[in-house]
């Protein structure tokens, strides 16, 4: 498989601060990639270096075949990534259409292609019929919808997309991640930076963790298994001191009470789960129903960022 | 540096700016105020029994010098709007991660801060020309305008100012984050050139045509100065990570 994103050792310095340390990636084509972290973790400095808009301080890193840091290469680089910002940044005196239209010609991308990408992209995202009214009186999601529009008018071979969720209302957050999903079938590489853990788990194909250094790569799967802790869930009529302190003398993991629910870490649920509820009947705990949960990506996303700390 | 690449960029700003009503009309009221200001004054002026036709020359000159000292200011309003306006409204980073290089993004934007102005400026001063010759033809007895003085302000003092007024307004524009406070920046750079005019008035310097080509001459040296340090601060990575 082709590699479009391969970054060893990238680092970058903003005078004595550390932005971005060693990281070490590589994303393939056609691949839904997602960057976590924290913020201030070096993320959105991560794609601004890997779309040659600054520059990085040491380590080497290729986009689409062609390096990171030569002056020659990034503005082919820049004419084969799209780029959708965290800040949307239209102008939101041009139409939807202008906007668009202009960025088509930065890139530039025939008349008649243009007409075409502009139509297509538009319906897509349910603009069309707004292509003529001016960006600046959209809502927040529409105008995230014609952000994105704006970074595939030229059919980019990776799009590079810097929390494109934020700030969003539900709707427009579902919009616009099943929009990506569209785009991840159509085999669009993605490079997606976000900290929303259910979006990332929803949409990437693998995540990598960053918090200056990265911490963790791999398929959500991978990550979720990386805390190696699994929780069973009891529910009970009422939660009495008898029933805690009978947990408690089984020296298990950490226990959690939320109402009449206990949580309770467990090494091998299997193996520890007939103790955990004979103790608990036998403390005159009246069991309703007993549970148990995987960790899950923001398990496996906090312990590692707590950690670092 | 592609040429077409920083047309196309200028063509966008000079669309937004023409739906910028506040800016484009005084871009374009200001110069098209003194070709009416100045006919106004001779006319006013000849009910009083006229000024004396030794001084008209040197008169109109003075007034001539007016027009520089309007487009030392009118870019500033443009530049200010292209620049700080994408800056607030963060829609540079977008347009910095396109195909473009620094160069043609800052002519782009140069060229539509540059274009407007000059075009009101001239218009402005063909209409002053006239209306001049006409009002002071009885009095001189041959026209007085065009001359190589006046040709001199519009064919090099007043591009040479607008370029200066553009780059300066570059600079500003990376230590502000309002397009006001860029335009009021901007707007001091008309100091120098009324201090000349001042200067003129006084007596100090005559604005004949050999001081109106060292006029030049020194905006020429001061242009290419700052087109150096407008070029360092129009960089990528400047604007992303230093501009405040």
């Amino acid at each position: 498989m082709t590699r479009m994103i391969d970054a060893e050792n990238l680092t970058k310095k903003f005078g004595g601060l550390t932005a971005v340390d060693n990281l070490t990636l590589h994303v393939d084509d056609g691949e839904v990639f997602g960057f976590l972290g924290p913020n201030g973790a070096g993320k959105t400095t991560t794609v601004r270096m890997l779309c040659c808009l600054i520059s990085k301080t040491s380590g080497t890193a290729k986009v689409a075949g062609y390096d990171v840091g030569n002056e020659a290469d990034a503005i082919k680089i820049r004419g084969l990534i799209g780029f959708v910002p965290d800040n949307v940044g239209l102008y939101e005196d041009l139409t939807a259409y202008e906007n668009l239209d202009y960025y088509g010609k930065l890139y530039k991308v025939s008349e008649p292609q243009r007409k075409e990408n502009i139509q297509r992209f538009l319906t897509l995202l349910g603009l069309w019929e707004k292509r003529d009214v001016a960006a600046g009186t959209f809502s927040k999601g529409m105008k995230q919808k014609l952000a994105i529009a704006r970074a595939l008018i030229h059919d980019p071979e990776i799009l590079f997309m810097d929390e494109p969720t934020a700030n969003l209302d539900p709707e427009s957050a579902k919009t616009v991640r099943e929009f990506i999903l569209e785009l991840k079938h159509q085999k669009k590489t993605i490079f997606l930076n976000t900290h929303n853990l259910d979006e990332a788990q929803r949409i990437c194909s693998r995540i990598a963790i960053l918090n200056t250094k990265l911490m963790a790569i791999g398929t959500p799967e991978e990550l979720e298994h990386l805390t190696g802790a699994r929780r069973t869930v009891i529910q009970l009529e009422q939660v009495t001191a008898a029933v805690l302190n009978a947990l408690e003398k089984l020296s298990l993991g950490k226990i959690v009470q939320d109402g009449s629910k206990l949580t309770v870490e467990t090494a091998n649920p299997i193996k520890e789960n007939p103790g955990i509820v004979q103790a608990v009947v036998e403390a005159g705990g009246r069991v309703q129903s007993v549970s148990v949960s995987s960790s899950s990506l923001e398990d496996a996303y906090l312990k590692l960022v707590r950690e670092q700390k | 540096m592609n040429l077409g690449t920083a047309w196309i960029i200028a063509s966008k700003d000079l669309k937004s700016v023409r739906r910028k009503k506040s800016i484009f009309i005084g871009v374009i009221l200001f110069p098209l105020l003194l070709a009416f200001l100045f006919p106004a004054v001779i006319a006013l002026e000849s009910r009083n029994g006229g000024i004396p036709a030794s001084f008209l020359p040197e008169l109109l000159n003075a007034f001539s010098f007016f027009f520089v000292i309007a487009v030392s200011t009118l870019p500033t309003a443009i530049a200010s709007y292209s620049i700080v306006g994408e800056k607030v409204e963060k829609s540079l980073e977008p347009l910095l991660a396109t195909p473009t290089t620094d160069r043609e993004i800052l002519l782009g934007k140069s060229i539509a801060a540059f274009l407007p102005p000059i075009l009101a400026t001239y218009a402005s001063a063909v209409i002053y020309m006239v209306l001049i010759d006409y009002l002071t033809y009885p009095t001189l007895g041959y026209l007085n305008y065009p001359n190589v003085s006046i040709g001199i302000i519009l064919l090099l003092v007043i591009p040479l100012t607008e370029i200066l007024s553009i780059e300066a307004s570059v600079i500003f524009s990376s230590r502000v984050n309002d397009v006001r406070a860029a335009n009021q920046l901007g707007g001091l750079m008309f100091i120098p050139f009324m201090i000349i005019y001042l200067a003129s008035e006084l007596g100090v310097i005559t604005l004949n045509n050999d001081n109106l080509l060292i006029i030049a001459g020194a905006l020429l040296l001061a242009d290419a100065a700052l087109f150096y340090f407008s070029s360092a601060t129009f960089r990528r990575e400047e604007i992303l990570t230093k501009w405040t």
